[in-house]
């Protein structure tokens, strides 16, 4: 699972901008049998055809980055965010275009820390007049941080883990698929970072009975972190409540089950602010009980966040067993 | 000129049976069909000349930004809340109309002269303004509004310099004049005409109106933020009047579909018609709800430049109307072929 991974975060991939993820996620998913459609939005869905109830699982392919509104007189250019970014994690970042074009982001002198907004921010991709980085970039052009991948003891740093790792885990359970009657249809979801948009449009033409989200969740692990019960290597964290959703109770608890039946160690996850996909899935038509298996990460939405491999290897386990959970569409 | 009526009707959120009746009398001849749905969007169908032809959303809202009465007090004042994104600072003094019989009022407070220097420094607050209709006491205020009334600003719509206009309610007044200039057109494409309800409030009569309506693409017809303004930076204008309405790649609330971006975009490089992009992240419009209905819609939006956005008074300039209709009856007129060509 490393080497997709690694391949997975080399892809290019804002939110709205998701072409080259999803030719990388496409090849990968080649071999595998399953029908694949790309929908109206952009969300990429594998499908096993089967009976007895249809399973929804997402995990969204697009990363947070920014869109160029603006390049000065001498090059400097200006940017809006795609998705949550904080100006901590930008200054100093180097950040890469669609085609190649790398930029270091600088910052404008301030007197005091308040000030320090992203308005403050640019990026510096080395023009030294607008003609010549209008010839390398154009308003409405996004970038995102440049792509890194390491491997050290059982951690992996990488940009975008959020949520490649989400992507990477489906494609692991996809090459092992448990054999199971009823139909599933894997989501790899457009534009989450901007609002949970594409799984949205999913849930409305696919009408699952169940669904899954897939993506990473913050921990309380760090010095002086705030408090959350969630720390990297403790296994994958199942959601029970974040900004978007209260997962469904017996979604949960099949989770919980299937973890315990097969000895994975998992921790519960209350996220205080953030939501997945399973957000606007579980409100799709007359609603959808839902759940999320998440990857604890650290620094998410930073250029290096952090995840133990074990963690992302053992919620593959955990999503592969709850598939195989008995009744796990409930009666009509 | 039709921007003129349409500018001065009454149209808070909820409340834009004026603007819609207006809006009804002028295409009624022009479409095939016409309806308002349950909550209040006006729609018409203009069926394409060319047989099983996409069906395209064009989407204007109606409603602007105003007040509502929450509260009449003993002396016959009013208490209120805004509706949408008002500017409590630009309240004070201004004159209002009040409610659909549109009775005269004005926006009231403390005088000048009884401020302490402190309160100078100072803008009111929402609780520090009241409606002043006039009415002396409770029952005199209430023959004439009740609570629950919606409250615009009662401004003139003006001429300004060379070109441009000055009125209340140019957002969307605008996107709904230029929708009734383009009924007027048969084009390949079926077109389906929402003009919608409550957009100020939160997007909400645009969430409607392409579910069940078989939508293959939709273009969102607007007003947007100019800044081009005195101690604006040259990186904070958003957009500038007099260079040609404004395509929208991404808002607080939609990424817009890149494909009709290109097709915009080529389609006035061909047709020599000015555009500019609009150059933020942030504001939101019908877009946002539009393009997540059912299993997605592909959509863009069209915006002519507006400075003074949800004031009293906005500005436009006339040129930049004209070439976003231009655009959208270009894009119309030519969307089969651009097509086709993209693939």
């Amino acid at each position: 699972m490393k080497n997709i991974l690694q391949r997975l975060i080399q892809a290019f991939g804002p939110s709205g901008r998701e072409e080259e993820i999803r030719s990388v996620l496409r090849e990968e998913l080649a071999g595998s049998g399953l029908e694949l459609k790309t929908d109206v939005l952009g969300n990429l869905i594998a499908t096993k055809a089967g009976r007895g109830g249809r399973l929804m699982i997402a995990a969204h392919m697009d990363e947070i980055g920014l869109l160029v509104t603006h390049i000065d007189d001498k090059g400097f250019l200006r940017f809006t965010p795609i998705g949550g970014q904080d100006p901590k994690n930008l200054l100093g970042s180097r950040v890469i275009f669609a085609n190649g074009i790398m930029g270091t982001i600088g910052g404008e002198k301030i007197k005091d820390a308040k000030e320090f907004k992203l308005e403050k921010l640019y990026i510096d991709i080395g023009a030294t007049a607008a003609a010549e980085a209008k010839e390398l970039v154009a308003i409405g052009s996004m970038a995102v941080f440049v792509p890194h991948f390491t491997c050290q003891g059982n951690r992996i740093i990488g940009k975008s883990l959020d949520n490649r790792a989400g992507c990477a885990l489906l494609l692991a359970v996809i090459r092992d698929l448990p054999p199971v009657d009823y139909q599933i249809d894997f989501v790899f979801s457009v534009q989450e970072e901007v609002g949970l948009r594409g799984a949205r449009t999913a849930a409305y033409h696919l009408e699952p009975h169940l669904a899954l989200a897939v993506d990473v969740t913050r921990t309380g692990d760090t010095p002086e972190s705030g408090p959350m019960a969630v720390e990297l290597g403790g296994g994958p964290a199942i959601k029970v409540k974040d900004t978007s959703l209260i997962s469904h109770p017996r979604v949960r608890g099949l989770l919980e089950k299937a973890a315990k039946e097969r000895d994975i160690p998992f921790q519960l996850e209350v996220l205080l602010r953030g939501g997945t996909d399973a957000g606007s899935i579980h409100l799709s038509r007359a609603g959808v009980p839902s759940g999320v298996i998440s990857i604890p990460t650290r620094y998410v939405h930073s250029p290096a966040e952090m995840i133990d491999y074990r963690d992302l290897t053992r919620a593959a386990t955990l999503l592969s067993a709850f598939m195989q959970q008995d009744q796990l569409f409930m009666a009509p | 000129m039709l921007l003129e009526r349409l500018s001065t009707a009454f149209g808070p959120p909820g409340q834009e049976d004026e603007v819609r009746e207006i809006l009804r009398q002028e295409i009624t001849p022009h479409v095939d069909k016409i309806w308002t749905d349950a909550l209040g969007n006006l729609l018409a169908e203009k069926r394409g000349s060319v047989q099983g032809a996409p069906r395209v959303l064009l989407a204007a809202h109606m409603d602007e930004v105003a007040l509502m009465v929450t509260h009449i007090d003993k002396n016959g004042y009013l208490r209120f809340r805004t509706m949408g994104g008002i500017d409590q600072r630009v309240l004070v003094s201004k004159l209002v109309l009040v409610g659909p019989q549109k009775v005269p009022g004005v926006i009231g407070s403390k005088a000048i002269h009884l401020l302490t220097p402190e309160e100078r420094e100072k803008a009111f607050h929402l609780r520090d303004l009241y409606i002043d209709i006039g009415a002396g006491t409770r029952e005199e205020a209430e023959a004439l509004v009740s609570i629950g009334d919606g409250v615009v600003f009662n401004s003139s719509f003006c001429h300004l310099g060379d070109g441009r206009v000055r009125g209340k309610a140019l957002d969307d007044r605008v996107g709904c004049s230029a929708l009734v200039e383009i009924l007027q057109r048969r084009y390949p494409v079926t077109l389906v005409a929402a003009f919608t309800v409550q957009e100020e409030v939160g997007l909400r009569g645009g969430r409607v109106v392409a579910f069940g309506e078989e939508i293959d693409l939709a273009l969102v017809l607007e007003a947007t933020t100019a800044f081009d303004v005195p101690d604006s930076k040259p990186h904070e204008t958003v957009t500038c009047l007099g260079q040609g309405p404004a395509l929208t790649i991404m808002d607080s609330t939609l990424i817009a579909d890149p494909n009709l971006l290109t097709i915009l975009r080529e389609t006035a490089l061909e047709q020599g018609i000015p555009y500019q992009l609009r150059r933020t992240g942030g504001g939101g419009t019908d877009g946002g709800a539009i393009h997540l209905t059912e299993g997605g819609v592909p959509t863009a939006v069209l915006a002519v430049p507006c400075r003074y956005l949800h004031s009293p008074a906005s500005v436009i300039e006339l040129n930049d109307y004209r070439h976003l209709v231009d655009l959208t009856d270009a894009f119309l007129a030519k969307f089969m072929e651009r097509r086709t060509k993209l693939g």
